[in-house]
């Protein structure tokens, strides 16, 4: 007995957003939907949808669906998509506006840890100047509150330690880089937004 | 020759052996590297995440005090050099956007200098000749792969270094090392390097599956230029592999062990599979 396929009904589109992205990334409506760049992608598999979907997503205008996917933030910015799609789409770029669109909204899908140490990661350049592994990682548990699990917390003290045995993880560090002459760029920076 | 010197956070931490062997292999090579004074983080993997004018704004700094030393940039890791070449790539195309940047920094920007990665200094600048006559102990014997990962070769307009799709810059390195470099296909996969603390699952399925591979293609050993895709090799092999561990080598330290240095069990101490076994028995340590 075969089934017929769900046909899902799309509501009206947000056309604003088609536009707000596709200004800001290269080519973007150039894509003919070959899915090349999904075929090479390390991470599809744990995508909720694959690079050409949201491409042909963001196209419709499907702003919430889009901001909520998980891919914009599994997305490794490793390029391999971009440097093969026949269209030259800057698919890590709109990864990029994407991720940056989803913040602004306060939209976070399932997946909010990444987000959690890409901000953690920045933070430590503002306050330090430079990131040490450490005190980057004591940050990131922090903002997610991971460690309050316990597999997790033995399966991080476990990695940790053993980095540390074999010093590729040092004692977190109080020095300070050049941090008054980057506190004015991130000042400049963010008034900028 | 002289470079202005950008070592990465990493080299003070995660990747200390590898900025010891870089700067040995210079130093026999004639490489004079000469740290940039006041360098702060280039962002990395998660500044063009969270604001693209802060990713261009951090190492656009860097270059501007690069600039101050009137030499060309050199950076060891793949993605400082990527930063700082995306930098100078952007900048140069958009001028409205070049002078928001030095508004941020406070300084101006000439853009007149060039970011390479160590691997294209020793390839283009130094020249395979010239490291064939430093070699004092070739690497007869030893089989390996060579792994470039994702940001050496993409996006290849900004980076300029070689074939994205199968580079041989650092298989030539290599081979004039005296090594066997075996042709593979995973060259520039990627390891998951920028998940590596969120998401932890995903890098050992990438790099384990890299690792698994190097061994099926009958190489004894990983050799890659950056600290975060070692790192991810060599501590998450495959779990429930048949084959033995794959070591996995910096590029330079096996060019200092060619070149005669000493210092190559201090360094693998730093490592998780223990290279001395496989090295002890090519009578290479």
């Amino acid at each position: 007995m075969s089934q017929s396929p769900t046909i899902e009904k799309i509501s009206l589109s947000d056309s604003a957003f088609s536009r707000k992205i596709a200004e800001q990334v290269r080519n973007l409506n150039r894509c003919y939907q070959c899915s090349m760049c999904s075929d090479g992608c390390p991470v599809a598999y744990v995508m909720d949808y694959y690079p050409n979907q949201l491409i042909h997503m963001v196209r419709l205008g499907l702003k919430e669906r889009v901001l909520q996917s998980t891919t914009i933030w599994l997305c490794a910015s490793c390029e391999t998509c971009a440097t093969r799609c026949p269209n030259e789409i800057d698919i890590v770029r709109l990864m990029d506006v994407l991720r940056v669109e989803s913040l602004e909204e306060g939209i976070e899908g399932d997946i909010s840890k990444i987000s959690s140490f890409h901000r953690a990661f920045v933070e430590q350049i503002r306050k330090k100047g430079r990131v040490d592994e450490a005190s980057l990682m004591i940050s990131y548990e922090l903002k997610t509150g991971e460690f309050l699990s316990f597999s997790k917390l033995r399966e991080l003290a476990g990695l940790a330690l053993q980095m540390f045995i074999k010093g590729k993880i040092k004692l977190p560090s109080l020095k300070r880089h050049s941090t008054r002459a980057l506190k004015k760029v991130f000042r400049k920076v963010y008034s900028h937004v | 020759m002289k470079f202005a010197y950008y070592p990465g956070c990493t080299a003070k931490s995660t990747s200390v052996e590898y900025e010891e062997s870089v700067r040995e292999i210079s130093k026999i090579l004639g490489i004079e590297l000469e740290e940039i004074p006041g360098w702060t983080c280039c962002g990395a993997s998660s500044g063009h995440v969270i604001n693209r004018e802060l990713a261009l704004a951090l190492p656009g700094r860097n270059l501007a005090l690069a600039e101050k030393m009137s030499l060309d940039m050199v950076a060891p890791c793949p993605a400082c050099s990527l930063r700082h070449k995306t930098a100078e790539y952007e900048l140069k195309n958009d001028a409205a956007l070049k002078s928001r940047i030095e508004d941020d920094i406070g300084m101006k920007l000439e853009l007149s200098r060039k970011t390479k990665h160590i691997l294209e200094v020793l390839y283009h600048d130094v020249g395979i000749d010239a490291i064939k006559e430093k070699v004092r102990k070739p690497l007869e014997g030893l089989k390996v792969v060579t792994y470039y990962g994702c940001y050496l070769v993409r996006p290849p307009e900004v980076t300029a270094f070689d074939d994205p799709e199968n580079p041989t810059i650092m298989d030539e390195i290599m081979k004039s090392l005296g090594a066997e470099v075996i042709d593979w296909s995973y060259k520039v996969e990627c390891c998951g390097g920028s998940l590596s603390i969120a998401v932890p699952e995903i890098v050992e399925k990438l790099s384990g599956r890299i690792v698994h591979e190097a061994a099926e293609a009958g190489a004894d050993a990983i050799v890659t230029a950056c600290g975060i895709c070692q790192l991810n090799l060599d501590m998450r092999q495959p779990r429930n592999s048949d084959s033995s561990p794959v070591p996995v080598f910096y590029f330079s330290e096996l060019t200092a062990l060619a070149f005669g240095s000493s210092n190559l069990r201090k360094w693998s101490a730093k490592h998780f599979v223990d290279p001395s076994d496989l090295l002890e028995k090519l009578q290479l340590l």
